[in-house]
């Protein structure tokens, strides 16, 4: 047989009948054989009765029309925010976008070394573009620039072809 | 045939404002009660009750069925009637500082002990008052277990939802709450109020 603390757990239930069946036969065997929660239990049901006493409270008259109030100054979902839902969280992926094309885009920057090896491999571009016209003899004979050099000046031939782009004027 | 609320939610759902109206016709009455119950004033009581609707307006584009529209509808009133009974305990905690409580402030109310007439508590004080002070003297979770259970006739799996605990705990929160009131309104249940009383039902 359940013990008074037992009960006390599905007393409530048994009261308002909503204990199960065999939640109200073991209740119902304690009663049965215990005098103080018969009477715990008759309390109760007049403990019910008291409560009803408190009358029910209505709403104030405006309490509609002050809700509609409230419910009208929300502030209402524009069209994008059906595809955006939370702005916050679009804009930070958007501006995270923008900033990778942006730095992909920046230049790449160059160490010292790099410019000088760059700078150098120009100039033997553009002395191998002349080689051509200051190796060719007869050009540089006949240009008129070359003819006002006085011949003193002139260096030694040798030193001309292996010279060819300080525009010495012996020729 | 009334439209059940799940339905009258999936109509607010879908745009049908009237559908709205209809819940708060019938929800009010009672949300008001139990928030005033909770924090017994009623001003604050309907400020509260307005929050809960206003919440669930907002909440509609969201709604699913998933839970009984109750449990969600009184899930949200409990938890705004907690946040302001702290919210309120910590403002006159504040105020305490500052400013010396009067009397009523400073002491909780004493009941009557059951040896003491009732007569003489009575002058000055109605049974509905007796009664509220009785519930609202409850421990938080005890009071919103019997205003649930006695005053909306909620089945304990739906309260137990709403206090987020099992329904043996449940059982147990009630046996307390009912404990407890029956020994402070004993000189009540001693001399019911109306002829015949005594059979009551949750």
């Amino acid at each position: 047989m359940m013990k008074c603390e037992e009960v006390s757990k599905e007393l409530i239930a048994y009261l308002d009948r909503r204990a199960n069946s065999a939640e109200r036969r073991d209740v119902e065997e304690h009663l049965l054989v215990c005098e103080s929660c018969r009477a715990r239990a008759v309390e109760f049901r007049k403990l019910w009765s008291v409560l009803e006493e408190v009358p029910v409270e209505e709403p104030s008259f405006g309490f509609d029309a002050r809700l509609r109030q409230r419910i009208a100054a929300e502030p209402k979902r524009r069209w994008f925010q059906w595809f955006v839902p939370h702005p916050r969280l679009a804009f930070s992926i958007a501006l995270l976008i923008a900033l990778s094309v942006l730095v992909a885009k920046l230049p790449q920057p160059k160490s010292g070394s790099n410019l000088a090896t760059v700078q150098a491999e120009d100039d033997q571009f553009q002395m191998i573009e002349h080689l051509g016209v200051l190796e060719n003899y007869d050009m540089l004979s006949r240009s008129e620039v070359l003819a006002e050099v006085p011949p003193a000046a002139a260096p030694q031939t040798d030193q001309q072809t292996q010279e060819p782009d300080d525009g010495g004027g012996s020729l | 045939m009334t439209t059940s609320d799940v339905q009258l939610m999936l109509d607010v759902k879908a745009g049908d404002e009237a559908s709205f109206d209809l819940l708060l016709r019938r929800y009010r009455t009672p949300l008001v009660n139990f928030l005033y119950r909770m924090v017994r004033d009623s001003a604050t009581a309907e400020d509260l009750a307005q929050e809960v609707f206003l919440r669930v307006y907002r909440a509609r584009k969201q709604y699913s069925p998933s839970a009984k529209f109750t449990t969600w509808l009184f899930r949200i009133a409990t938890n705004l009637a907690l946040n302001s009974i702290r919210d309120n305990r910590h403002r006159r905690m504040e105020s305490s500082l500052d400013a010396p409580l009067d009397e009523e402030e400073s002491a909780p109310r004493e009941l009557p002990s059951g040896d003491m007439r009732i007569d003489e508590h009575l002058m000055e004080r109605d049974r509905c008052d007796f009664i509220r002070r009785a519930i609202g003297a409850l421990p938080e979770k005890q009071r919103v277990a019997v205003l649930l259970h006695k005053y909306e006739e909620m089945d304990y799996g739906e309260i137990a939802r709403i206090l987020e605990c099992s329904e043996s705990a449940l059982k147990s929160l009630l046996f307390r709450a009912y404990e407890t009131l029956r020994v402070q309104l004993a000189p009540l249940i001693a001399q019911p109020a109306r002829p015949g009383a005594g059979e009551g039902r949750p």
